[in-house]
């Protein structure tokens, strides 16, 4: 009897669970690769079209150069040593600031969703500080702390640990009510119902959270590089800055795509561990995971 | 080793703790203590004029190694009721007991932890009942064993069907080491192929170990084929308004005789029940 039971039950769930499944070759996912990297390519292209073509018309003659000039000037800067030591301080920064930024913004946002009183006292500064832009704080910052690093670093803390406070909230606000009663029932209380269930839950709002985080951090990043000059200490700004006072177009915009591409890379692993966390998750429409 | 023997409860569980895997019909209210009684229980919802009578004194006892369907039309108070038992929540008046015994709740959604595989998330209830880790790993084999998942302990719940997810539900809640087990319409979104097999499925497993079940639906022959006794509900405000006691002779089917006329029996009740509220 019991056989029977068992061998109709392991029957049934695989002839569900055949059905869900789907096949994956390899030229399938040199076409997802391709169909994923076209449209950027294309987007590129389109851009320097029409960057040569108002190169061409002659437009501002004496200051813009056109692209085949701009990407020499990159690529000549590539092989010096400054761009790469300007690169190496941005970095630095911005890993010490996002860091920093990160542990702050948790702590207060599990504070913060935990204590009533004090999610009434500071749950709307927190939104507030967001819509604060942050050159507004440099002022401030560097009243407080002169032209330091410490100065950028304050700027860039205020800018991005409210995204991340805001989204871990959000994540323990959006715990669904039904798990959070099976793990009543399982016996989670206090502390460990925090552990095991509100935390984890509150993962992928997180990660939204530290994702615009990091794109507040790189703003403010940029904007105190600009404007805090510190002697001595070559950064990506520092070279904008430069080339903004020497005139050297080229120059600039060889920084600016500098800059995007660092924008852009660092957003994009921040894209993949949201797609990474929600495909655990069974968040994702499984035609959109490939 | 059976998972039963691990329950050294104190002897005076009462007579039906014991249950054997043929379960008479007449165990009924009249045995030594009850595994859950309710006494009069009431429960209102919100204050003045919007206070909305959920339960209106609803008294009834299950015995230990009891299965009891409760069965109702939409606002009779069943899942108000559950939570009430399960503590949860508390009573606007009268007595809910279960006799400090463990409870655990299993809702018609799986609950499952999605960031958890289906092994972990058996584990996280032995893990909140303090089983030491080096136990755990055997204790979540054996009950993905007992609900017939061997192998899948690596699965997330998503990639899982849904007959499959509840039954790591279900595998959860025995990990809970209840004596007592509430059940919220557990079957109610699967399909009837799939319910028909876990009926089995869960008769077996109630079998093997003492198990006092409450079981809710609105399904009046799953209540028909499952339960020892039947209890119908009435709406707005929810009273006990029958009880079917259901004889019990050899194993039953959802599409037997027996449980076809008893489904019969009660439908009418409900019917009666439901015309009350037409117009």
């Amino acid at each position: 009897m019991a056989t029977d039971l068992q061998r109709s039950i392991s029957g049934l769930d695989s002839l569900e669970l055949n059905a869900a499944q789907s096949d994956r070759g390899p030229g399938k996912i040199a076409r997802a690769a391709w169909a994923a990297l076209w449209p950027k390519l294309l987007a590129i292209a389109l851009v320097l079209i029409i960057w040569e073509l108002v190169h061409l018309t002659g437009w501002k003659e004496n200051v813009i150069k056109g692209p085949a000039t701009v990407l020499s000037d990159l690529w000549q800067q590539l092989h010096h040593a400054l761009l790469w030591r300007a690169i190496g301080t941005t970095l630095r920064r911005a890993v010490i600031g996002y860091s920093l930024a990160l542990v702050i913004g948790s702590v207060i946002g599990v504070l913060v969703a935990r204590i009533p009183p004090l999610r009434a006292a500071v749950g709307s500064i927190i939104t507030g500080l967001q819509t604060m832009p942050s050159i507004a704080w440099f002022p401030f910052a560097i009243i407080l702390f002169g032209e330091t690093t410490l100065a950028i670093l304050f700027v860039m803390i205020l800018g991005a640990a409210p995204s991340i406070a805001n989204g871990l909230i959000t994540g323990v606000d959006y715990t669904p009510p039904l798990l959070l009663r099976a793990g009543r029932t399982m016996g989670l209380r206090g502390f460990t119902l925090y552990r095991y269930l509100v935390l984890p839950a509150s993962v992928p709002a997180y990660v939204a959270g530290m994702k615009q985080g990091w794109a507040f951090a790189w703003r403010s990043l940029m904007a105190g590089e600009l404007l805090v000059l510190i002697f001595g200490q070559s950064s990506i700004g520092q070279l904008l800055s430069q080339d903004q006072d020497t005139f050297d177009f080229a120059g600039a915009t060889s920084v600016i795509i500098v800059i995007l591409i660092i924008g852009i890379a660092v957003d994009m692993l921040f894209s993949k561990l949201d797609l990474a966390v929600r495909r655990r998750r069974g968040l994702l429409d499984p035609s959109l995971s490939g | 080793m059976s998972l039963t023997d691990r329950r050294a409860g104190p002897p005076d569980r009462g007579p039906g703790a014991g249950r054997s895997a043929t379960r008479t019909a007449d165990r009924g209210q009249a045995q030594g203590r009850a595994a859950i009684s309710l006494t009069q229980v009431s429960k209102v919802y919100g204050s003045g004029r919007s206070a909305l009578l959920a339960l209106d004194k609803v008294s009834f006892t299950v015995a230990p190694g009891e299965f009891v369907c409760l069965i109702g039309a939409s606002g009779c108070g069943k899942s108000t009721l559950l939570s009430l038992v399960a503590g949860l929540d508390t009573a606007t008046s009268g007595e809910v007991s279960t006799g400090g015994q463990r409870v655990s709740l299993m809702f018609q959604e799986p609950a499952l932890f999605p960031w958890l595989s289906a092994a972990r998330n058996v584990e996280l209830a032995l893990r909140a009942r303090g089983v030491p880790k080096t136990e755990r790993r055997q204790r979540t084999a054996e009950l993905l064993h007992t609900v017939n998942l061997d192998g899948f302990g690596d699965k997330r719940p998503h990639e899982l069907s849904g007959g499959m997810r509840q039954r790591v539900a279900m595998a959860r809640a025995l990990g809970q080491d209840a004596d007592v087990l509430l059940m919220d319409e557990p079957f109610g979104a699967l399909d009837a192929m799939t319910r028909d097999l876990l009926h089995d499925e869960l008769e077996r497993i109630c079998a093997e170990r003492t198990l006092t079940v409450l079981f809710v639906t609105h399904n009046v022959r799953e209540a028909a084929r499952l339960g020892d006794r039947v209890i119908v509900l009435s709406s707005r405000p929810g009273r006990v308004i029958e009880e079917y006691q259901v004889p019990r002779v050899g194993p039953r089917r959802i599409d037997s005789v027996e449980v076809a006329e008893m489904a019969a029996r009660i439908t009418d009740r409900l019917r009666e029940e439901m015309g009350r509220h037409g117009h």
